[in-house]
């Protein structure tokens, strides 16, 4: 078994020179270390795709390699030349293209517009609109598609399939020479897939180099040649796909040392009577949910990510409510189309992205708690200084509660860290007395002391009845937070695992290999 | 919409490619509902008779031709409010420059096509430079600009030239120039779109700043190129009208609701007020809608302020046949 | 983030420290004014060192100060209203008709523009919430709308007076006043309004709702918020200021036809030194009230330098544009 890092640069040259370098490559973020002392080698004509649960650095990495962001230490290297770049353009100039999730394509114009954004071909000034559509169709050709999209159509015409073949194209269009692609089968369906492999397939014999990050284990195993694995940062081993299992790999991702400990679980005298009942729920996103949620339990919520976690949450509190099925709320049947009566039904939503969803920057620490009680009371409700009507007392008595860090409680949230933000938005929901709590990512963003913090209040919240759902994409949260774990995948639930399952078992079901038995096996290999 | 493939016939592929916006239909339709009321109220005579059908056109001239720059403006996802008082601008200086006199039509006219020129290089760097919002920026400047017509002039000040009003009642053989001139500048706006560079990038700032940025379009020229051209199509209006009323008077622009209106009929052309999509064709229909509907409210003899009210509501009515289907909430 | 505590050196130090931190909190509005109002002062100590003089400009600023605080709401939520201008000409001009040169139907006349205000208020909010026409481009229509039937119920100009009874409350004085010699009626009203509008504006849930809106739509939205009311009753609380203004500026005014033009600028500038931001969040009630005194006294400065009217238009566009520009540089700096 070959593996990279064993390797050593000029004369173990297996295949031919490394296309592309990166050396010692450092990133941090306030808080957080996102990549630390990265080295790789990326050769041409290989696939190699990048590893990784959610946070462990690979988008960091490939911002960096595209001239996104900045190194703070390493270097790059072009078919051995140092290199660096100021912006995504020069990047692109000097041949690494990059292709994000979310495309960067203007759906009100055309294919040809399109690719040739910033550098359309004129003379005083005027465009050769005909030499654009035939010099977009030299480049569609070159990916073999010039059958499947014509340069006069709209990209917002283009099948979600199709737009990405146009970004790859765009990309060959900039002769790049290494290609990232991010998370490239996400969207598509399987036949579209098979195209893909098919075209990139092609990229491999122009001899480009192709990266990809990816969740999805079997297509990293059906196109990859080597895979490379993160974790917290760091590179932990680069291995050739022929020699490695799912099961093993997925090992690699996870397996780590708990950085804290987390409160002790429920156990099931705890747990009270069924207060969330859902039967056979669908929308346009997601289906058939189905599940219970007790009294006092944490349910924990695993999945990677685009698995409809967040739109579980969403369609619970009715942001994006259930179109058909059965909801039933403290034994009430309900169905819920809107958050102000989730609210009134003692839902509680601690939604993922705080900045822009949970919390209004500008108001104070005080009007931010307190707005969920506000906006259910009558408008001509009266205030006095500490609080609301009655409770003059219950902001500072919530916010001691929360263990929230600050001087004042007029100070505007958005001078407030992460963890007391967070803090915030709890407070605002234990505020208007929800009995039902649903929290997306409660951790994300938030410096390791603040998480153990918040961890200890959830558990807390459950002990006086509180029923949580907790989101979460950190295996190691959910596996110490939580009772029972629902699994999602491609928009629905695959199972359900008991508490203190192992990550192994979760990734597996997460990722589309739910046969626990297989894992067990290949996983003693191992330890043998 | 289908998909055209590359080996589709060139006349397949040409007809497909010429999207006619479904303004059109409205104007057919505006057409079809001023006609009846021809009938009913006046026994139609209004579309019998082609002298008040050119009219209508006529009439349209002055807003439709700076309805080319607001859709220019509103494409790069910004907006022009000083549009009306830039032509009422251009109508006071270029009379009280030519004074009558045909020897003094250049210099007025390069005077206040530089006044045009540096009135949009203001809103654009404003917008840009200081980061102001377009609607206060270009507001402001209407402001700015009114306070100066009216420190300098009360009333109707000088004249234009006999020779000058060509441009206003002119006719080559049976049709007017202004319309000449309106065919002239739509076909410049929709090349200046579809055939340049500059029109690319505009549409590419306009859909997603970031993206152009991105991809290496320099985005606050291109904003503040809209910007100067959209007040040179108000300067241009400007000289229409007063070539037609042979003397500037300073109230000229906003009682023709210029603004306002360039704004709508740029809007149920179908152009996008958060920008990146539209064009001009679709703009030219909706300045004949409100050429249609006044001149039939005129001669209907309907009430001078009655037609204020209808146009503002109209106007709202208009905008709001396509916001209604966004899903954001408005501010 | 905790503030560090200092450990406080003791005596003057400290005191001074305290001073000037709490010096740096006063808005910038305050002194500006009180500078240009000494200015004024200076230069014509007549009409403003006398407690007459200074009473009268009071009058005089009073209905732009009310018309400021109507816009506040509406600027604290996130949205612009430029019908107020029409609104105080729709006032003068359908009230001098309405009136029909009688005293008696000054109390229903009034009632009726509340009532009518209430109507145009109503219009602009559902427009804005359930057809999602921008705020700006739905008061500019409505504007245009206001002032067209105002003009068509008088036929274009102007059909009585307005009459000594519905005049007092912009005109008339109390005369005989210790200290203050004598208080415009207009002044104790806006006195009155400030009040309500305060106590509305901080101390009610419907206020704290308005910025919630204006800080954060969709945080709002997933708190329970129900945005379109507040939204809705936030238009027609301007409205009712508007026709408030209206009724003191028809009467210490008269009727014009013109009267009202610009006032929607004006509100927003005045807003705009009274340190709201435009994109919604902020507001203080007091603030606004200053920065409508202000730009006033900016007014009344450029007349008394000999300055034609016309160009105070001209400085306003640049104040609105300057300011604008400086609240926005200034607090991406902070970012």
């Amino acid at each position: 078994m070959i593996e990279a890092d064993e390797k050593n640069t000029a004369e173990n040259t297996l295949v031919t020179e490394p296309l592309m370098e990166v050396r010692n490559i450092s990133k941090r973020f306030p808080g957080v270390v996102a990549l630390d002392d990265v080295s790789l080698q990326f050769f041409p004509g290989e696939v190699h795709a990048i590893v990784g649960e959610n946070g462990a650095g690979k988008s960091t990495l490939m911002k960096i390699v595209s001239g996104a962001y900045t190194p703070d230490a390493g270097e790059i290297y072009l078919s051995g030349n140092k290199v660096s770049f100021a912006h995504p353009v020069e990047a692109q100039q000097k041949g690494i293209s990059i292709i994000y999730q979310e495309f960067n394509l203007l759906p009100e114009r055309t294919v040809a517009h399109n690719i040739f954004l910033g550098r359309e071909s004129a003379r005083f000034g005027t465009l050769d609109v005909r030499r654009m559509n035939r010099e977009a169709v030299k480049v569609l050709k070159d990916l073999g598609v010039e059958k499947m999209i014509s340069p006069t159509s709209l990209v917002s015409s283009l099948s979600v399939a199709e737009q990405q073949l146009l970004e790859i194209a765009k990309a060959i269009s900039f002769k790049a020479r290494v290609l990232i692609m991010d998370e490239p089968t996400a969207a598509l369906t399987y036949t579209e897939v098979d195209l893909l492999v098919n075209l990139i397939d092609r990229l491999k014999q122009k001899g480009m180099a192709i990266i990809f990050i990816s969740h999805r284990l079997k297509e990293v195993f059906d196109i990859a040649e080597k895979i490379t694995v993160l974790k917290d940062g760091k590179l932990i081993k680069t291995v050739v796909k022929k020699d490695v299992s799912p099961a093993e790999l997925v090992f690699l991702m996870v397996g780590r040392a708990l950085d804290h400990y987390f409160p002790p679980l429920g156990s099931t005298e705890e747990f009270g009577d069924v207060v969330l009942r859902v039967e056979n729920a669908s929308n346009q996103i997601i289906k058939d949910i189905n599940f219970e949620l007790r009294k006092g339990e944490v349910l924990g919520v695993a999945g990677l990510q685009g698995s409809g976690r967040t739109e579980l949450a969403q369609s619970l509190f009715g942001v994006m409510p259930f179109k058909s099925g059965k909801m039933e709320l403290h034994g009430k049947a309900i169905a819920v189309k809107n958050p102000s009566k989730a609210i009134k039904n003692r839902m509680g939503f601690v939604t993922e992205d705080r900045k822009s969803e949970g919390l209004t920057p500008r108001q104070p620490i005080r009007d931010n708690i307190l707005l969920t009680v506000r906006s259910v009371r009558s408008l001509l409700g009266l205030i006095f200084k500490d609080g609301v009507g009655s409770s003059r007392k219950l902001v500072p008595m919530l916010g001691q509660q929360v263990d929230i860090r600050t001087d004042s409680f007029d100070r505007e949230t958005q001078f407030l860290s992460g963890g007391n933000q967070q803090k915030v938005v709890l407070a605002k929901w234990l505020a208007s007395d929800a009995d039902v709590f649903i929290f997306d990512e409660p951790t994300r963003g938030i410096d390791v002391e603040s998480k153990a913090g918040i961890h200890d209040m959830i558990r807390a919240l459950t002990k006086k009845g509180i029923a949580v759902l907790m989101i979460s994409s950190e295996l190691p949260e959910i596996i110490g937070m939580s009772d029972r774990v629902l699994v999602m995948a491609d928009h629905r639930i695959a199972g359900e695992l008991p508490a203190r399952s192992s990550e192994q078992d979760i990734m597996l079901m997460a990722t589309g290999h739910a046969n626990a038995k297989n894992a067990e096996k290949t996983v003693r290999v191992e330890e043998e | 919409m289908t998909t055209i493939t590359a080996s589709d016939s060139w006349f397949k592929r040409t007809a497909r490619s010429i999207h006619i916006p479904p303004v059109y239909f409205f104007l057919i339709v505006t057409f079809l509902v001023s006609g009846l009321l021809d009938q009913f109220y006046s026994d139609g005579q209004i579309f019998s008779n082609p002298a008040i059908m050119l009219n209508i056109i006529v009439r349209s001239v002055a807003l439709g031709i700076v309805a080319v720059g607001q859709t220019l403006v509103i494409l790069g996802a910004s907006i022009d409010l000083s549009v009306a008082f830039t032509i009422s601008i251009t109508a006071v200086m270029s009379s009280y420059l030519m004074q009558g006199e045909t020897a003094r039509v250049p210099m007025a006219i390069l005077a206040v096509f530089g006044i045009g020129l540096l009135i949009g290089l203001s809103n654009g760097l404003t917008i840009t430079k200081l980061k102001v919002n377009p609607f206060i920026a270009t507001l402001g400047m209407s402001l700015i600009i009114k306070g100066i017509i009216n420190a300098t002039f009360s009333n109707y000040t000088g004249s234009v030239p006999e020779s000058f009003e060509f441009f206003g009642y002119g006719t080559i053989g049976p049709i007017p120039v202004s319309i000449f001139i309106l065919l002239l500048v739509y076909l410049a706006g929709w090349f200046l779109l579809a055939r340049t560079k500059f029109g690319a990038h505009l549409y590419g700032v306009g859909g997603n700043s970031e993206i152009a940025r991105l991809s290496g379009v320099r985005t606050d020229r291109v904003l503040i190129g809209a910007h100067i051209i959209c007040s040179m199509t108000a300067v241009l209006s400007g000289f229409f009208l007063v070539s037609l009323m042979r003397s500037g008077a300073p109230w000229v622009g906003p009682n023709g609701l210029y603004d306002l209106e360039s704004i709508a009929t740029t809007v149920i052309g179908g152009t996008a007020l958060s920008g990146g999509k539209g064009g001009v064709w679709g703009t030219l229909a909706g300045v004949l809608i409100f050429g249609i509907l006044d001149t039939t409210f005129n001669q209907l003899g309907v009430n001078p302020y009655l037609k204020m009210i209808l146009r503002g509501a109209i106007i709202v009515l208009a905008v709001a046949s396509y916001t209604i289907r966004s899903k954001k909430e408005a501010a | 983030m905790t503030t560090t505590t200092v450990t406080p050196p003791g005596g003057i130090t400290t005191s001074l420290n305290n001073t000037w931190g709490w010096i740096k909190k006063i808005p910038p509005v305050y002194p500006v004014f009180f500078i240009i109002f000494i200015v004024l002062g200076f230069l014509n100590p007549v009409k403003y060192q006398s407690m007459n003089g200074i009473m009268t400009f009071l009058r005089t600023a009073a209905p732009l100060a009310v018309l400021a605080v109507g816009e506040m709401f509406v600027l604290a939520s996130g949205g612009f209203d430029l019908t107020v201008g029409a609104i105080v000409t729709f006032v003068v001009l359908v009230s001098s008709k309405l009136l029909a040169n009688d005293p008696s139907n000054a109390l229903p006349a009034i009632l009726i523009m509340l009532g009518i205000g209430i109507v145009i208020g109503l219009l602009n909010g559902l427009i804005v919430s359930y057809l999602k026409v921008p705020s700006f481009i739905t008061t500019l229509g409505m504007m245009l709308l206001v002032r067209g039937s105002a003009l068509y119920y008088v036929g274009g100009a102007p059909q009585g007076y307005l009459t000594d009874n519905w005049r007092a409350f912009g005109r008339n004085y109390f005369e005989n006043v210790p200290v203050f010699e004598r208080v415009p009626y207009a002044l104790l009203i806006l006195i009155g309004l400030a009040i309500l509008s305060h106590f509305l504006f901080n101390r009610t849930n419907y206020g704290k709702q308005i910025l919630a809106i204006g800080d954060n739509v969709r945080a709002s939205q997933l708190s329970g918020v129900r945005v379109r009311l507040v939204r809705v009753l936030t238009f027609i609380f301007c409205a009712l200021m508007a026709i408030i203004g209206g009724i003191l500026i028809g009467g210490y005014g008269g009727v014009n036809v013109t009267i009202g033009e610009g006032l929607e600028m004006q509100s927003i500038a005045a807003c705009v030194v009274g340190g709201v931001l435009l994109g919604g969040g902020k507001g203080s009630v007091p603030n606004v009230i200053f920065g409508a005194f202000t730009l006033q006294a900016i007014v009344n400065l450029l007349n008394m330098l000999g300055l034609p009217k016309p160009y105070t238009d001209v400085v306003q566009g640049l104040i609105i544009i300057v300011a604008v520009a400086y609240v926005g540089l200034s607090s991406q700096k902070k970012q």
